[in-house]
């Protein structure tokens, strides 16, 4: 299958998610968050929230306990180094999926 | 002017003008609405006289007064991208400046139209006139359109927009310096009604509207991707190729553009290049702009002296007409190529075009190339006819190649 069912004549995109493929595909590591210590959940009340607030993609949510979205979560650890309960640590991809090949 | 048919244009009236007014008036006659260029010799008058339409509200443009040649045809192809109609000007070092430019506007498909003032590059500094400047842009994916005197400024100026805007590719009308740019000669100027029944408003292929946002020329990957829509879109090499397909198309845009002004203004352009007495010629001399009307003269003292000769005056240069250079060559056993311009290393530009083109072809003429007029040096008529002279006897003596083109200079 081709491309001339595309009309444009230079290049062009709308924004929208996912148009420009998903960047968690570029990531070599991811963050794990450990519940036990994250505040939020600790202290059952929204409250800090720095990972949230950090996140260069904007993949983290702002609810208890927090999400990371890893279809898009790049893997660059902003929000290991920004929490202050130190709950959130990476992890090498290779080292989680040891049998896999790119 | 003597009216030929129904259709054809009420009024005319004839002015006294150079080139780079003659340009400045089918500028204005285009109702072109963002014009940006930055003087340089020998353009300036085009711009001075440009900015003077605007101040003066005979035009309905906004001018704007920029830094460089780049930022010239930055803010040109900037606003072509939301929907004008713009215009710049520029020679030599200025279009060089352009280089990045002229990627970026052929690239993104925009319908800018520049008019370039053929100038010598430095070094050494020079301000008159050779064709080195816009051949050095050949391959930037803009149409070329040459013009051999200033009737064919405005009137390729008033059409370039209508093939612009046609095809989606930006075309850059080139016209020689001080030859033509600074020499006065009677120009018809057509009505500013009649121009607006021939060029229609421009129709961009690109909207900017804040209710549906988009991103245009965005970083493109070698490969297609799938877009949010669920659209298999082009990748960087798909694009490329739709653009040397739109150059390869559109040679029946010009011809048919041509023939509208004709039908219209009674001057037709219906052809790629302009020919004369190539019927029963079997030595063509080829050249562009003003020195395909010089071969004329040349060709003249030619035919008294016996030769069948006849001139081939390139007027499109890109897209370069190979079918038709092909039939046009068909009865020649010599064809003379002087060009105003040099690859070095190798020849100059026409020349290697015209070979390029007759290969595979069932024509077999010899073919001589001349370097001549580089940094304004004079072309004699005179020049032309030892040239066609000296390529008939070494043909004769069974020279039928030559590595190298020959010059016509004093070393």
């Amino acid at each position: 299958m081709g491309t001339r069912d595309c009309q444009h004549i230079s290049s062009e995109s709308s924004p929208a998610i996912g148009e420009a493929g998903t960047t968690g595909e570029w990531r070599d590591s991811f963050p794990v968050i450990d519940p036990e210590k994250c505040l939020p959940v600790r202290q059952k009340k929204p409250s800090c929230f720095l990972c949230w607030l950090y996140c260069p993609e904007a993949v983290i949510s702002r609810t208890i306990p927090i999400q990371i979205n890893m279809e898009y979560c790049k893997g660059c650890g902003i929000c290991t180094q920004v929490c202050p309960a130190h709950a959130i640590t990476m992890v090498l991809e290779e080292e989680f999926y040891p049998n896999e090949t790119d | 002017m003597i009216l030929k048919n129904k259709k054809m244009a009420k009024k005319t009236s004839t002015w006294i003008l150079d080139g780079n007014h003659a340009a400045a008036q089918g500028v204005k006659l285009s109702r072109v609405q963002v014009v940006a260029a930055y003087p340089i010799t020998p353009q300036s008058p085009v711009t001075e006289t440009l900015s003077e339409f605007v101040e003066r509200g005979e035009l309905d443009a906004e001018y704007i007064a920029v830094e460089s040649e780049h930022s010239a045809l930055a803010v040109c192809t900037s606003a072509s991208i939301v929907g004008a109609r713009t215009f710049t000007a520029t020679s030599a070092h200025g279009l060089a400046y352009m280089h990045e430019m002229l990627h970026w506007a052929a690239g993104a498909r925009l319908p800018v139209v520049l008019a370039c003032v053929n100038r010598a590059m430095g070094a050494p500094w020079n301000v008159l006139n050779d064709q080195q400047d816009s051949i050095s842009q050949r391959d930037t994916g803009w149409i070329q359109i040459y013009a051999r005197n200033n009737q064919e400024i405005i009137d390729s100026i008033i059409q370039a927009y209508k093939i612009a805007e046609s095809v989606y590719v930006p075309v850059m009308v080139c016209y020689d310096g001080y030859v033509l740019s600074h020499t006065e000669m009677p120009v018809d100027v057509p009505a500013q009604k009649d121009v607006a029944r021939f060029l229609p408003p421009y129709k961009p292929h690109t909207i900017l509207d804040p209710a549906n946002p988009k991103n245009y020329n965005l970083v493109t990957l070698a490969n297609p991707r799938v877009n949010a829509e669920g659209v298999l879109c082009h990748g960087y090499m798909e694009l490329r190729y739709l653009l040397q397909e739109a150059l390869q198309n559109s040679r029946e845009t010009i011809i048919r553009v041509g023939r509208e002004f004709g039908e219209l203004f009674g001057r037709s352009y219906a052809n790629m290049f302009w020919e004369n007495r190539l019927n029963d010629a079997d030595v063509v001399i080829v050249a562009m702009g003003s020195l395909a009307l010089e071969a004329i003269v040349a060709a003249d003292m030619l035919r008294e002296a016996g030769h069948k000769v006849g001139v081939l005056g390139l007027r499109v240069f890109r897209p370069f007409p190979k079918v038709d250079v092909i039939k046009a060559l068909e009865k020649s056993r010599l064809v003379v190529v002087f060009d105003k311009n040099i690859s070095y290393g190798l020849e100059g530009a026409t020349c290697s075009e015209i070979k390029s083109a007759l290969y595979g072809s069932s024509v077999r003429a010899v073919i001589r190339n001349f370097i001549v007029g580089l940094g304004g040096r004079d072309v004699k008529a005179r020049e032309l006819v030892d040239a066609v002279n000296s390529s008939l006897l070494s043909m004769k003596e069974g020279d039928l190649s030559k590595e190298y083109p020959e010059w016509i200079c004093d070393i």
